[in-house]
């Protein structure tokens, strides 16, 4: 089974299955990429690059603004996106990667 | 189709899946008092629920008259102070012509903590005795109100707890039950489509009203529905945990909007708008997961599907609560606390579809007896705050 999942065709990111380590081969819409960092369960990498401005896109729908260039195989988070609506608020520094 | 089982039956008609005293406490001064009562009762089917304001509040009055005639409800016991400004009188008038057992204490009357305690405790057991002779009726699917909640969200609950949840409110809906699903400031991002699933028009351009009410209200507040550890778990934004969140409602057309203790006027799925109206005060909308629960118990849930990724191990006074975990590693971490593993979507041991199935019959299983995971363990857990709120508007219940 796949590290990776692409819920929506016209969506720009992948969402992990499991803990993926940075380096992981990974198939993108760009081409084969690796993995730019650590990625853990359920957070998203980008399956394309996405230029500061352009929408990032998952379930097929918009969830957020890319705050920063991030290239496919990336993770896509807080750090390089963001609301339309409201300001995330996180554990600073926190990807979720002490959850194993 | 066609499941059955024995629930109770209500002098109002409605059939409960419980039999519960509840000893409801008036005002935060009496909770320790009514909290011991309940305390006397473990194992048994006594619930402490409240309201710990001292000024009062007509959201507040509604909710506790709504929870204390709730369906799962046998009897009512009142613990006041005596000084606060809830209206009591009132309250034990509602339960009363609901032709439930109901008795009030006021501590301040009744010589202090430990007669009221004393006292109370006599009442509980008189009721127990009397709430056993309570009738009870063949239940089905099409006599059952289910609430649906997520908790402790990450970036699984969006691609195995939630979407195996909504397939339940199809089938659930499409069997005659009504369910509800709520909190508009996790649907922001969702509006549009959303409206497009309204039986009117006009219901339509309500939906999206109830979401940009929420967004205006939660940008006033400069904080979304949205904890830290959502962020941890891999939600990057509140559109994304929305777009998680809304997949829990199916697609069935929804056709209707409540507010909390407003009952459905038939099966069907409907949307609760869970956000104060007029101007903000009182603080956020819902402080925790708690209070939307409660909230769709005072609109008549008989149970809640809840469905967690980080790991909530909460259950509910007066309705069981249905714990589907949606993330695997939490599941291994928390399997005590869990009704169901949706993860297995995830680990790909188990497709969505049994999952589905196995929460479809954990609910009519729950709704003939069996406890679920949170009720063995005891959970009780109960919050009602102050809110506002004005009447549906028309277009709110197109069927009605």
């Amino acid at each position: 089974m796949s590290a990776f999942l692409k819920l929506h065709r016209n969506d720009n990111v992948q969402i992990a299955l499991r803990l993926v380590k940075k380096g992981t081969p990974l198939v993108t819409g760009a081409g084969p990429v690796q993995v730019g960092s650590d990625v853990a369960m359920a957070h998203k990498v980008a399956d394309q690059a996405i230029a500061t401005g352009e929408p990032v896109i998952k379930y097929g729908m918009p969830i957020g603004v890319a705050t920063h260039d991030i290239e496919a195989g990336a993770h896509v988070h807080v750090h390089n996106i963001a609301s339309r609506y409201t300001a995330t608020h996180y554990h600073q520094g926190d990807a979720g990667l002490s959850d194993g | 189709m066609g499941e059955t089982w024995q629930g109770y039956l209500r002098d109002d008609g409605r059939k409960g899946i419980r039999n519960v005293v509840a000893v409801a406490y008036l005002v935060e001064c009496a909770h320790f008092v009514a909290d011991e009562i309940t305390r006397s009762f473990p194992g048994q089917q006594v619930h402490l629920i409240g309201f710990p304001g001292c000024f009062p509040n007509d959201y507040a009055q509604t909710m506790m008259e709504k929870l204390c005639t709730h369906p799962n409800v046998g009897a009512v016991l009142l613990v006041s102070l005596g000084c606060e400004s809830f209206n009591r009188a009132k309250l034990v008038e509602a339960v009363r012509a609901s032709g439930r057992p109901v008795e009030t204490l006021v501590i301040q009357k009744t010589g202090g903590s430990a007669s009221t305690i004393r006292k109370g405790r006599d009442f509980v057991r008189s009721a127990l005795v009397e709430i056993a002779k309570v009738p009870q009726v063949a239940m089905g699917v099409d006599d059952l109100v289910v609430g649906t909640i997520c908790g402790g969200s990450d970036g699984t609950s969006g691609i195995s707890g939630n979407p195996a949840a909504g397939r339940v409110f199809d089938r659930l809906v499409d069997e005659g039950a009504a369910c509800i699903f709520e909190e508009t400031g996790e649907l922001i991002g969702c509006e549009h489509i959303m409206a497009e699933r309204a039986v009117t028009p006009e219901l339509g351009v309500e939906l999206e009203k109830c979401v940009e009410k929420a967004a205006r209200y939660y940008s006033v507040l400069g904080y979304g529905s949205f904890a830290a550890g959502n962020a941890t778990g891999g939600l990057s934004t509140i559109e994304e945990k929305s777009l998680g969140a809304y997949v829990k409602s199916g697609e069935a057309p929804i056709s209707g909007i409540l507010k909390p203790g407003d009952a459905p006027p038939g099966g069907g799925l409907f949307l609760m708008d869970v956000v104060p109206d007029g101007e903000v005060r009182f603080g956020f909308p819902n402080i925790s997961d708690n209070a939307e629960i409660v909230e769709m118990i005072a609109s008549g849930a008989h149970l809640t599907l809840f469905v967690t990724g980080r790991g909530s191990v909460v259950g509910s006074a007066l309705s069981p609560v249905i714990k589907i975990c949606a993330n695997p590693n939490t599941y291994d971490a928390l399997a005590e606390d869990m009704d169901i593993n949706a993860g297995a979507i995830i680990s790909g041991t188990h497709s969505l579809e049994e999952v589905a199935g196995e929460i479809f019959e954990s609910v009519c299983a729950t709704a003939a007896g069996e406890h679920t995971a949170s009720e063995a363990l005891g959970h009780q857990e109960f919050i009602l705050t102050y809110k506002t709120f004005d009447p549906l508007g028309p277009a709110c219940l197109p069927a009605a």
